[in-house]
C-alpha cells in the first residue's frame, strides 16, 4: 500500500477503473454467500454441529438486538447480522496471503456507514411515521434541532472513520514491522490485528444497532432513556 | 519552500497523533476502571455494563482516530504540497 487514502487499480472495464478493494469485497461477498448456502442447505430439527453453531450465533444476535431495541428482533436480524459477518470477514481477509482488507480503504467504510445511515432513516420513518420521525429531531426541545441534525451526520462519519482508522493502522503497522524485520517478528502484531478486527466488527454492528434503535424509538440514544416508573418509585419510597 | 512545508507537516503529524492519544488514553483508562469497579460490585450486571462499555470506548476512541486521520491527511493528502 503506497498511500493510506488511495487504492491500487486491479483492471478496468471500459473507462471504469476497478480497484483491488472492490475485487476483495466481491470475493468476501461470494465467500459469505456460498458458505451461507452450504450451511443452511440441510436444516433439520435434529441439528448437526454446523447448524448448532449457526443457531447459537443467531440466538446471541437476537439477544443483543432485544437488549437494545424492544420488540421483535427479526426485523433487524438480516441487516445487523450481515454487517457483523461482512465486516468480520473483510477484516480477517488479511489472513489470505497477498490480500489487503477492503475495510482498510475509506470507500468501503463509507459505503457501509451510508447503508447504516439510510437504514436508520428508513426504519425511523417506518416506525414513527414521517411526522413523528421529523418531530424526534425537536426532542427534548426545539433548541436541539441543529445539534440533532449535526449529530446525525457526525456519528455516521465517525462510524466510517473508526473502522477505517483501526483496520488501516493495523495494516500499516504490520507493513512497517515487516519491512524492518521480516521473519516471525510481525506474527504477534498480526494476531493483535485479528483481535482488533473482531472487536471492530462487533463495535460496528453494535453501533449500527444503537443508531437504528435510536431512530426507531425516537430517543437520543441508549443513555438518554427516561427513568422508568419502577426506578422512580424506588427513589421516593 | 516545499521542503519546509513537508518538514512542518511531518512534525505536526507526529505531534497530532502523540498529543491526541493522551486524552483518549486517560479517558479509556478511567472508563475501564469504573466499569471493572461496577462489575465487581454487581457481577450480575456484567453483560449490560460491558456492552455499554464497548460502545463508550468506541466513542472515546474516535477522538484518537480523528487525530490519526489528520496525521494521514498531512502525510498523504497534504493540500499545501503539490
Amino acid at each position: 500500500m503506497d498511500s493510506a487514502l488511495s487504492a491500487a487499480q486491479a483492471f478496468s472495464v471500459g473507462s471504469l477503473a476497478v480497484t483491488w478493494p472492490v475485487v476483495t469485497t466481491w470475493g468476501v461477498m461470494a465467500a459469505i454467500t456460498v458458505a451461507s448456502i452450504l450451511a443452511t442447505r440441510r436444516l433439520s430439527s435434529q441439528p448437526g454441529p454446523v447448524q448448532a453453531v449457526l443457531e447459537l450465533l443467531v440466538e446471541t444476535l437476537d439477544n443483543e438486538v432485544r437488549a437494545t431495541i424492544p420488540g421483535d428482533p427479526e426485523r433487524f436480524r438480516a441487516l445487523i447480522g450481515t454487517l457483523l459477518l461482512f465486516v468480520l470477514c473483510a477484516n480477517w481477509s488479511s489472513l489470505v496471503p497477498g490480500v489487503e482488507p477492503p475495510t482498510a480503504h475509506l470507500e468501503t467504510d463509507a459505503a457501509l456507514a451510508a447503508v447504516v445511515f439510510f437504514a436508520g432513516i428508513g426504519w425511523g420513518i417506518r416506525a414513527q411515521g414521517l411526522g413523528g420521525w421529523l418531530a424526534s429531531f425537536a426532542r427534548p426541545s426545539w433548541v436541539m434541532i441543529p445539534l440533532n441534525l449535526v449529530e446525525q451526520i457526525t456519528r455516521h462519519f465517525s462510524l466510517m472513520v473508526r473502522l477505517f482508522g483501526n483496520v488501516m493502522s493495523g495494516v500499516f503497522v504490520v507493513g512497517i514491522v515487516l519491512s524492518l524485520a521480516g521473519l516471525l517478528v510481525p506474527i504477534p502484531l498480526m494476531a493483535l490485528e485479528l483481535l482488533t478486527g473482531a472487536v471492530q466488527a462487533y463495535i460496528f454492528a453494535t453501533l449500527a444497532l444503537v443508531f437504528i434503535g435510536s431512530a426507531v424509538t425516537g430517543e437520543g440514544g441508549p443513555t438518554a432513556e427516561e427513568p422508568t416508573e419502577s426506578s422512580r418509585n424506588k427513589e421516593t419510597p | 519552500m516545499t521542503d519546509l512545508i513537508q518538514i512542518v507537516s511531518i512534525v505536526s503529524a507526529a505531534f497530532a497523533v502523540g498529543l491526541g492519544a493522551i486524552g483518549p488514553a486517560l479517558a479509556e483508562g478511567r472508563a475501564v476502571a469504573s466499569a471493572l469497579d461496577a462489575i465487581a460490585r454487581q457481577p450480575e450486571a456484567a453483560g449490560s455494563i460491558s456492552r455499554t462499555l464497548f460502545v463508550g470506548l468506541a466513542m472515546i476512541e474516535t477522538m484518537a482516530i480523528y487525530c490519526l486521520v489528520i496525521a494521514l491527511l498531512l502525510l498523504f493528502a497534504n493540500p499545501f504540497v503539490q
